[in-house]
């Protein structure tokens, strides 16, 4: 059993550390001259470590990381607190009131979770372009808005469901109005739920490629970082030095969020978000 | 009950306005599109099912799709096994959530730094994997087995290495999922079961067949059709890795609509190819909300 015990060890940790090599590569990379880079980022003699790469992405002429981490932030954050809004209200309809067509509405809701955006591109587009609102931040965040209303409304109309009922009765006994129940009583106990969708959708949003490629191909000082570092790969020269480190400035607030909201974000994915 | 029929109006408008508008409309919308001949973003003519009828004639087409049926075939037996394994093995490890939580990371960053990821691995000159070789080559001249020396070159340059590059890719941001779905599952499993089992004397080997995968079929249902549901989907690592090349030999559908409706410009057929992946994508999801309804 000890050397059974021994070898599983040794097997997990090979796996874990086959698996974060990519990251490793990717961050000597970052913090080492081209010509290092070229003869392998894993030789470990004569390193020379060089904020240059960094500073070369975020000052860069063509692509300002700087400028693209500032768009990232702008599309995300209204993107992220919008949707609770919306999603939390309709879901506490459907956990706690009955009404007409209920059950078909929220099937319809929750087989939308795993609609592609190549789905709803094209009229996306000539919609967003009739409304003048292409090119324009604010396009953004009503499609993701939009698509994140299936998979929240879900996730929080389970969460509502495990929530005791007999606080909320007892509240309205009280005379509260249902809005007043859901602000002061509802959404107070369901900071672990909100805390999920909002870590999620927030990382969803920042990760987003495909809609800001194509709500914002017209205006690239409005691009966030995914789309900037999609334009940072040279055709037939690739700069590693300075992709590998706009790549790290790019998920460094994903990974951020990862560590510091773990818990949150795993749940998030693995119960309630059928998305991505 | 009047106010009531209030509440319930104004707390589901907000979301029914966004979802009819931009999801369900433009999901029609796009069927509408599907059926008209296209001149760079201006209606021609109505041409019915013409465009479908083009595209299941195109070799582009036909490449697309099964180039998303080798990718599923491969990804998801892969990740689901892999991803059973570990669950079981992880559950005998200390310091297992580390290691969880290392194997979670490719669910968390952009899928747009994992194709860039996967250049900078598979490159010629600056990629580990080509490093690797190299020193595996130098062994077997050493030995005398130079014939048998592998290729150096940056793998998603050519034909035949650049979907298995990618493959592993899509296998490297995945894996996580289904072993955390997999640990969860396990923690659900009645400890009497395995009790009895072992009073029974069952070999490890009888209780993992008869008592952990029967046990696990939820979670195995979650993991399959999510995987697959994604990798159909999968389009920004193909974007940034190879833009469905080398001579299409990483042409997708989700791609390949892009390319066709938005570098092209031909709306019509792109808006065929939409079509028949929502119908695929929300089939596979039909299935998974029904076994999901069931439980």
């Amino acid at each position: 059993m000890r050397l059974s015990s021994i070898l599983i060890h040794v097997l997990a940790w090979a796996i874990a550390s086959l698996w974060i090599i990519p990251f490793m590569g990717v961050f000597m990379a970052s913090i080492r001259p081209l010509s290092e880079i070229l003869s392998g980022w894993w030789n470990f003699q004569n390193i020379n470590i060089t904020p240059d790469n960094y500073i070369n992405a975020w000052t860069n002429e063509q692509v300002p990381i700087s400028r693209h981490m500032i768009n990232s932030i702008l599309i995300a954050i209204p993107s992220t607190i919008i949707p609770i809004f919306t999603a939390s209200l309709a879901a506490y309809c459907f956990a706690r009131f009955s009404f007409p067509l209920k059950n078909m509405l929220f099937l319809t809701i929750v087989l939308l979770q795993t609609l592609p955006q190549q789905s709803v591109v094209i009229p996306l587009f000539i919609m967003l372009s009739q409304m003048g609102l292409l090119n324009t931040l604010p396009s953004l965040v009503i499609v993701h808005t939009a698509f994140a209303a299936p998979w929240t409304i879900f996730f929080f109309r389970n969460f509502f469901a495990t929530l005791p009922v007999e606080v909320e009765e007892q509240a309205r006994v009280d005379g509260a109005s249902d809005f007043k129940i859901y602000y002061k009583i509802v959404l107070p106990m369901s900071l672990p739920a909100l805390s999920s969708v909002a870590a999620l959708q927030f990382v969803w949003v920042w990760n987003d490629f495909f809609f800001a490629l194509i709500f914002l191909s017209g205006a690239r000082e409005l691009q966030p970082l995914t789309v900037a570092i999609s334009l940072l790969r040279g055709r037939y020269f690739v700069d590693w030095g300075l992709l590998t480190a706009a790549s790290v400035l790019t998920m460094a607030i994903p990974l951020l969020l990862y560590a510091l909201l773990q818990r949150y974000l795993m749940r998030g994915i693995v119960v309630g978000a059928v998305k991505g | 009950m009047k106010t009531r029929r209030t509440t319930i109006i104004i707390f589901l408008l907000p979301s029914i306005l966004f979802l009819s508008l931009f999801v369900i409309y433009p999901m029609l919308y796009n069927f509408y599109i599907s059926l008209f001949k296209w001149k760079v973003v201006r209606i021609e003519s109505f041409i019915g099912l013409d465009n479908y009828v083009k595209l299941l004639n195109n070799p582009q087409f036909h490449r697309a799709f099964i180039n998303n049926l080798i990718w599923i075939l491969i990804h998801v037996p892969t990740t689901t096994v892999l991803g059973l394994l570990l669950a079981v093995l992880l559950k005998r490890v200390k310091g297992s959530y580390i290691i969880k939580s290392v194997i979670f990371l490719g669910m968390v960053i952009p899928q747009i730094v994992v194709g860039i990821m996967l250049l900078f691995m598979f490159d010629s000159d600056a990629g580990v994997i080509n490093g690797l070789l190299r020193s595996l080559n130098g062994f077997l001249t050493s030995v005398g087995l130079t014939e048998f020396s592998f290729p150096i070159r940056s793998w998603t340059a050519y034909p035949d290495t650049a979907l298995p590059a990618l493959i592993i890719g899509s296998i490297w941001i995945w894996t996580g999922f289904a072993v955390v779905v997999y640990s969860a599952g396990l923690e659900g499993i009645p400890k009497d079961l395995y009790d009895a089992a072992a009073v029974d004397g069952a070999s490890p080997i009888k209780t993992f067949w008869h008592i952990t995968i029967p046990m696990l079929r939820p979670a195995t249902i979650v993991v399959v059709t999510m995987t697959l549901i994604w990798v159909l989907k999968i389009f920004d690592i193909v974007y940034v890795a190879t833009r469905g090349g080398p001579g299409g030999a990483t042409n997708v559908m989700a791609y390949m609509m892009y390319e066709q409706g938005f570098v092209f410009y031909k709306w019509g057929i792109a808006a065929a190819i939409a079509t028949i992946f929502t119908v695929i994508i929300l089939a596979f999801s039909v299935y998974l909300v029904r076994s999901m309804v069931r439980r």
